[in-house]
């Protein structure tokens, strides 16, 4: 199982499953971070405890924690 | 309500509309742009977060329009959401207005697709039609409207374009009966909709609403569609149809989740919509994008703190020196006015009251104007150019060890120059516990307000060559315990598994200035007049403490003395003698004695303990109490006397320490507190930060003076 955290600075994935809690899972949907979405790895903060991604035309911020909770697949 | 009702007589007329989408599509904007004439713009504040609200006239119409904090999704996530979704669900009004960002459709039309379930006459906007134009990028708003059933209407706010179209198909939408938008869900979903909706049909449920739309918001698990049903006879038989539908559609998706299931639903329903609506001319570019270009250097993992770093600093730099010019002249007014409204006034006591009292206390508040504008017009521009999201995100690992959050950092170094800006920039964490953690440490950075303190401090029991060391590790020390109280707190008080970062990182922008000092000049206005009326009582009532009562015997036994005094010095003498002597039977005073048991394990006496009382109205009160209290003199020549000799001969080294930590710790001043209830949302706040400061500042003050006390000093 890869795990959107594990991705490299560039990489496109897709989103295969959310393994979050029910309230975290719906602030990440309304982000558009769900099921079969494609999602794009741009940056890591210093010591990867951000990593910042793509999601369609939207940038997003997520923790190393939540993105450990990020199942993704190869496109 | 009765407001509308007072200037807008002709109810039938009047149409309310809530302007609703995502953050960052230029919603603010739009609602300046259809208003252009301004005829009143009012604020009416939520929480924190605040509603604007636009009247205006258009045809024989009084339009309301009610401009609604910017939400992603209808969750409880963030205040805005919450007000957002409250004010929808709740409150009257007649017609949506969905903002969309026209380059961002996909992602703003999951929004959409939860407001075409409020069962409203709703139009779509679709903003910044010009930015995508130039991005080639092509929107045929006719279909959409005929594929949603909703009309759909291209504007621009920057441009001002279709502005007057927006409004007209406001009024033909208004004029006209509702329509059910549509919105096509899966076979399967669709089909178990069909199942609700017959059995709704065969049991003839009588309501306002369509059957589909029903059906559809109990799957959703809406709470006012269940609260309705959950009293109707038809919900025994419903109830299990309903689970056996929820189940159905969560197995076609995985997931054990309904809310997920429906928002995979809406991605796919939006994705149809957009691949047939949007037409992208130029080719996307492999070419980076002008932010991303940006990105790669502001966020740059070794350039981006640096660069960070000199920001803040010129934005500080700006606050406090460039805010100081007009705090001076602001002081030398009030200075002014205090003299010649003085002059006027006959009774002594009526003439300290307005002069001592009132004018220097709001004067005081006034002061505080200068440096919140600089330092609100810089946060300003770094959210709205999008900025402040990198910061977050540069800043959240080192934060995140604390409890605290990226954007924590803005409020802290804020607190450095003064608390009140601090604890209203904090605004900028979205969510509640972040925000009140970040609330409750901001005090642990001392404010500029406590300099004097340290200065005299330091410079009372330091050689000069090293004072300024002192100085510096008074402040960091201050900053460290700050952290550590925030990891306390965080396993203690605020307790609980992380909150999620997760966070849009807006596309840079140039700023817009008029929303800039539209934010300013709303938040400058509120501090005044909430905060202002505050502090001027407050400055009143210490007015009074330390003038009351008054001691007619030794007032009039100096006053004969002073007279008879030789020199200037003898008579400067025995004013501060009747100053202290007064202050000393004053309620303050008496206080200050009835405490002194208190402070007594501290190695603190009752004049020390006077200053730290005072300095709860305000921090530069202390150093000015002292001053009077130790102008006793016993020991020291007139001659030689200065504060800080009388300071160093007076107090022992272990009781300035306790003293300075008591500084450095204890509640800010009255103005600072009464803007962090406001802040925080509650006076039971207050009494949590009253406590929790007091608390602490007691015990690192017993420990420091018996830790001093051992070392020999």
């Amino acid at each position: 199982m890869k795990k959107l955290i594990d991705c490299e600075k560039g990489e496109k994935v897709k989103v295969a499953k959310l393994h979050a809690n029910h309230d975290l899972k719906q602030r990440l949907i309304s982000f558009g971070i769900m099921k079969d979405a494609n999602i794009q790895v741009l940056e890591h903060a210093p010591r990867k405890k951000t990593i910042e991604v793509k999601v369609g035309k939207m940038r997003i911020a997520l923790r190393a924690e939540e993105a450990e909770l990020i199942e993704v697949k190869a496109l | 309500m009765n407001e509308h009702v007072k200037k807008c007589p002709i109810i039938a007329n009047h149409i309310k509309v809530a302007l609703v989408g995502q953050p960052n599509v230029g919603k603010s904007m739009l609602i300046n742009s259809v208003s252009n004439a301004h005829l009143h713009v009012g604020n009416f504040s939520g929480v924190t977060v605040d509603k604007t609200e636009v009247l205006f006239d258009y045809k024989h119409y009084h339009f309301t329009v009610v401009d609604l904090p910017g939400t992603y999704a209808f969750t409880d996530y963030t205040i805005e959401e919450r007000v957002t979704k409250e004010y929808l669900c709740a409150q009257d009004y007649d017609i949506i207005i969905n903002v969309v960002d026209s380059t961002n459709l996909e992602k703003n039309l999951q929004l959409t697709a939860e407001l075409f379930t409020m069962s409203k006459k709703m139009l779509i906007a679709l903003n910044m039609s010009d930015e995508a134009q130039k991005e080639g990028i092509e929107v045929n708003a006719e279909y959409m409207s005929e594929l949603l059933n909703v009309s759909c209407v291209k504007v621009s706010a920057a441009q001002k374009t279709g502005i007057e179209e927006l409004i007209n198909t406001v009024v033909k939408i208004y004029e006209e009966p509702k329509v059910d938008p549509k919105l096509i869900f899966s076979e399967a979903v669709e089909e178990e909709i069909q199942h609700i909706v017959s059995y709704l049909q065969k049991h003839k449920y009588e309501a306002t609403n369509s059957y589909r739309n029903i059906a559809i918001n109990l799957l959703k698990e809406n709470k006012k569609t269940y609260e309705t049903l959950h009293d109707d006879p038809i919900w025994i038989e419903l109830q299990p149809i309903l689970i056996e539908a929820s189940q159905h559609v969560e197995l076609h998706h995985d997931t054990d989740d309904i809310k997920e299931a429906l928002a995979e639903e809406y991605a796919s329903f939006n994705r149809g919509v957009v691949a047939e609506v949007v037409k992208v001319k130029k080719p996307i570019k492999e070419e980076k994008t002008l932010t991303e270009r940006i990105d790669s250097l502001l966020i740059h993992p070794l350039y981006g703190i640096p660069i960070f770093l000199f920001l803040m600093w010129g934005l500080f730099q700006l606050t406090f020196v460039l805010g100081a010019v007009p705090m001076d002249w602001i002081n030398l007014f009030f200075g002014w006015l205090g003299n010649a409204v003085g002059a006027t006034i006959g009774n002594d006591d009526i003439r300290s009251l307005v002069v001592d009292g009132l004018i220097a206390g709001v004067g005081a508040v006034i002061l505080f104007v200068p440096n919140i504008i600089i330092l609100f017009v810089g946060i300003a521009l770094l959210e709205t150019t999008g900025y402040m999201s990198r910061v977050a995100f540069l800043l959240d690992g080192f934060f995140h060890k604390f409890g605290l959050h990226g954007q924590s950092f803005i409020p802290l170094v804020t607190g450095f120059g003064c608390s009140i800006p601090a604890y209203m920039s904090a605004r900028i964490l979205k969510n509640d516990r972040d925000r009140l953690l970040t609330l409750f440490i901001i005090s642990f950075m001392s404010c500029g307000a406590r300099l004097p303190v340290y200065v005299l401090f330091a410079g009372a029991f330091f050689n000069e060559s090293i004072a300024g060391n002192v100085l510096f590790a008074i402040y960091i020390t201050g900053a460290m315990l700050g952290l550590i109280a925030a990891k306390v707190l965080k396993m203690t008080a605020f307790k609980g598994a992380d909150e999620p970062f997760v966070m849009e990182m807006p596309k840079y922008r140039l700023p817009s200035l008029k929303l800039v000092w539209h934010t300013v000049l709303s938040k400058t206005l509120m501090y005044l007049k909430k905060a202002g009326t505050f502090i001027a009582g407050a400055t009143v009532l210490i007015w009074f403490l330390s003038n009351y009562p008054h001691n007619l015997e030794l007032e009039t036994s100096y006053a004969h003395k002073i007279e008879q005094a030789q020199s200037k010095q003898e008579k400067n003498k025995l004013t501060n003698e009747l100053a202290s002597k007064g202050l000393q039977q004053s309620y303050l005073g008496r206080i200050g004695k009835f405490s002194e048991p208190v402070f007594e394990p501290l190695g603190l006496d009752w004049r020390m303990a006077v200053a730290l009382e005072a300095g709860l109205a305000a921090k530069e009160v202390v150093v000015s109490t002292l001053g009077v209290l130790y102008a006793l003199g016993d020991n020291v020549s007139e001659t030689t006397y200065s504060l800080k000799d009388a300071i160093s001969k007076n107090i022992s080294f272990a009781s300035a320490v306790a003293f300075i930590v008591i500084i450095m710790v204890y509640l800010p001043c009255f103005a600072a507190s009464v803007v962090f209830t406001r802040e925080a949302g509650g006076i039971k706040y207050f009494f949590y930060l009253l406590a929790f400061t007091t608390i602490t500042a007691y015990v690192l003050a017993y420990l420091a003076y018996h830790i001093t006390l051992l070392l020999g000093y």
